[in-house]
């Protein structure tokens, strides 16, 4: 397949170079060129006033496996020492809203300990299966051997669909065990949706830092896996008494054999979660120093909220990553969510824009960080913020 | 010891503007950069050789221009690069790129220890290192953040997860991930800008790496995109401007009202 421009068509408007992401178009004599850089997304075709940019050789590949064999929405129900985490009832939530265009069954995937207990709440919120890997060994993730069980699972039960948080964990484990599987598979998807007449899945994802949207779907492999970007999707809520299936499978079956050792671990110490918060408090350049940052943390203390942090405030080495919010830090969806000295680039608002309620302090009127914030206040945050704590000392 | 980095080019998509009349990004002078993770994973490579010794080789798949971002890793010390560019590889989703850089790895032959950004700025999908390693059937860790010890074929270090660190040992070779914890990248040195202006750095093809054709490129990509399009951002909040002594009443008012004040 090729992208290529008619020559006769183009005017040289240069609208498309504008929105290629990749850079691939130059103007040359007034005619646009598409050079090496081109990613073959196509999103040139479609901006192009003239039609002027065709697609070549786009062939319609068909699929060496038989797809219908293919049946259930799995997602992957992550634990925390043998207790199930929220993103596992996140991924619950989007899989039933699959179902009900794909009207297949959803089935939860555990690995640990305690997997009656995980597989009854997951039951109590709508999934049909649980598929259990029992063994206390499996509490900690253990890279090769949970590459070895899902690849092993998907093998023998050929689910449609298999889904996993965009955790750390996930994002470790998935990517090996789609290529292991020979399919494809999307990071960081924002949105799932089943397209009604295909029955497809389309995973929709933010990329180039926020930037764009992009669609994407795996026609001919199976299954159609995508990790899925922590508080992005809505938890499944608890929906009374049900029943459900356990399909176990015995651990020692799998022989599983893990080339990594596991020496010593360390918790990190984490005063909050900031994914958990339901208030966060934000600073970022504007704050101009780390030794400012203890002014965020007294406001957030006294509202009772965690602290939160540009991307540039972690590179200023002002606050350590963890505190980042964003595009390559957490996605935080609080209910309020208050940026102090953030100017808002979209890298920043890929990973807080869909909280609750935003306020913003920024003393630039145009910062972008307005554009997403309920109240939005132009004023210099060493002015208000102080006396803002002030007053909520007095109260 | 050899120490493979794989490094990718990417747009500096991070502080892009976007036009207000036509809501297009400018793309106008927005230069390509070597993707930011890849500078510690560069680094990592050049402090292992200069503690356990060895060489440090460069890789990069993409158009002819991100020869750039090899010859910049050149300036900050890496012995040999390789640029594998090809039309075949057009079109690559994770698959085909992991399966791509792999192939070239073989050819390299006898590595110990593979090193990757823990994502690419662009994508960011973080997938192409483990994967790699599964097309290399060599183990991998993700999110490494120090490398503690080299030894008698194997590597111990410590790797970040949700809430915790793991002290990890692996056998060698082995593919990593390192995040921005790892160390401080150097700048290039002086002797490293000429080295890196006279450096021949070979273009990889297809041919030259060998492998299935069905694995390059589109033909080898199960993902496909379909539609690309430009965010909406929603809100249209107030906006106030004022005096502090104002500013800060209104936000008091309105975190009561929010019940937190």
């Amino acid at each position: 397949m090729e992208i290529k421009v008619n020559k006769e068509k183009c005017t040289g408007c240069k609208i498309c170079v504008d929105v290629c992401p990749a850079g691939a178009i130059e103007i040359q004599n007034e005619k646009a060129y598409i050079n090496e850089k081109c990613t073959l997304c196509k999103l040139c075709v479609s901006e192009c006033p003239v039609n002027a940019i065709e697609v070549i050789g786009e062939e319609k590949k068909v699929s060496t496996l038989d797809l219908s064999k293919y049946k259930g929405i799995w997602f992957f129900a992550e634990q925390k020492k043998g207790k199930l985490s929220h993103v596992a009832y996140e991924l619950l939530g989007i899989s039933l809203k699959l179902a009900r265009t794909l009207e297949e069954e959803v089935c939860g995937v555990y690995f640990g300990s305690k997997g009656e207990d995980a597989a009854k709440e997951l039951f109590s919120r709508g999934a049909d299966k649980v598929y259990v890997v029992e063994d206390t060994s499996l509490d900690e993730f253990r890279q090769d051997v949970y590459v070895c069980l899902m690849t092993e699972l998907v093998k023998k039960y050929k689910p449609n669909i298999v889904l996993a948080s965009a955790t750390m964990i996930g994002r470790s484990f998935l990517p090996q065990t789609a290529a292991r599987l020979k399919t494809g598979l999307t990071a960081d998807c924002t949105d799932l949706a089943i397209d009604p007449e295909t029955k497809l899945l389309q995973q929709i994802r933010p990329t180039y830092g926020g930037n764009l949207m992009a669609k994407i779907i795996c026609e001919n492999h199976r299954p159609q896996m995508a990790t899925i970007r922590p508080k992005a999707v809505e938890e499944a809520k608890p929906v009374g008494n049900r029943n459900g299936t356990i399909v176990r499978d015995d651990f020692t079956s799998f022989n599983a054999t893990c080339r990594v050792d596991l020496i010593s671990k360390q918790e990190v110490e984490q005063t909050i979660d900031l994914q958990e918060a339901e208030i966060i408090v934000s600073g970022g350049r504007g704050l101009g120093d780390g030794k400012n940052f203890d002014m965020i943390r007294k406001l957030a203390k006294l509202i009772g909220g965690a602290v939160g942090s540009s991307r540039a405030a972690v590179d200023a080495g002002w606050i350590p990553y963890p505190h980042q919010v964003g595009q390559t830090g957490k996605t935080v969806k609080p209910k309020i969510y208050i940026a102090c000295g953030i100017s808002g680039a979209i890298q920043h608002l890929a990973g807080m824009s869909t909280s609750d309620y935003i306020i913003a302090i920024n003393k630039d009127p145009n910062a972008p960080i307005f554009k997403v914030a309920n109240l939005g206040i132009v004023g210099d945050i060493f002015e208000v913020i102080p006396k803002l704590i002030q007053k909520l000392e007095s109260k | 010891m050899k120490y493979i980095v794989c490094i990718k080019q990417v747009p500096d998509t991070m502080d892009v503007k976007v036009d207000p009349e036509t809501k297009r990004i400018v793309r106008e002078g927005v230069p390509s950069i070597m993707n930011p993770y890849d500078y510690y994973a560069v680094e990592e490579a050049l402090r292992l050789k200069e503690r356990f010794g060895g060489t440090t080789i460069a890789i990069s798949m993409g158009p002819p221009q991100a020869e750039a971002v090899l010859r910049e890793s050149i300036s900050l010390g890496i012995d040999e690069a390789y640029l594998l560019s090809d039309r075949a590889f057009a079109g690559s989703d994770t698959l085909a790129t992991s399966y791509t850089l792999s192939q070239a790895i073989k050819k390299i032959g006898d590595f110990s220890i593979i090193l990757c950004g823990r994502e690419a700025m662009d994508g960011s999908t973080g997938q192409v290192g483990p994967e790699l390693a599964e097309h290399l059937e060599i183990p991998v860790i993700t999110y490494v953040s120090k490398i503690i010890n080299v030894a008698e074929n194997q590597m111990e270090c410590v790797r970040l997860l949700e809430d915790h660190y793991e002290t990890l040992k692996s056998p060698l070779p082995v593919l990593i991930t390192v995040i921005k914890e790892i160390n401080e990248p150097r700048l290039p040195s002086l002797k490293g800008m000429l080295k890196a202006k006279k450096a021949q750095i070979p273009t990889w093809t297809k041919q030259d790496i060998g492998g299935n054709d069905a694995q390059f490129g589109q033909d080898g990509s199960p993902t496909k995109v379909v539609e690309i399009w430009r965010p909406e951002i929603k809100k249209e909040g107030k906006i106030v401007t004022g005096e502090p002594d104002e500013l800060a009443e209104i936000l008091f008012q309105e975190l009561k009202k929010l019940g937190v004040a």
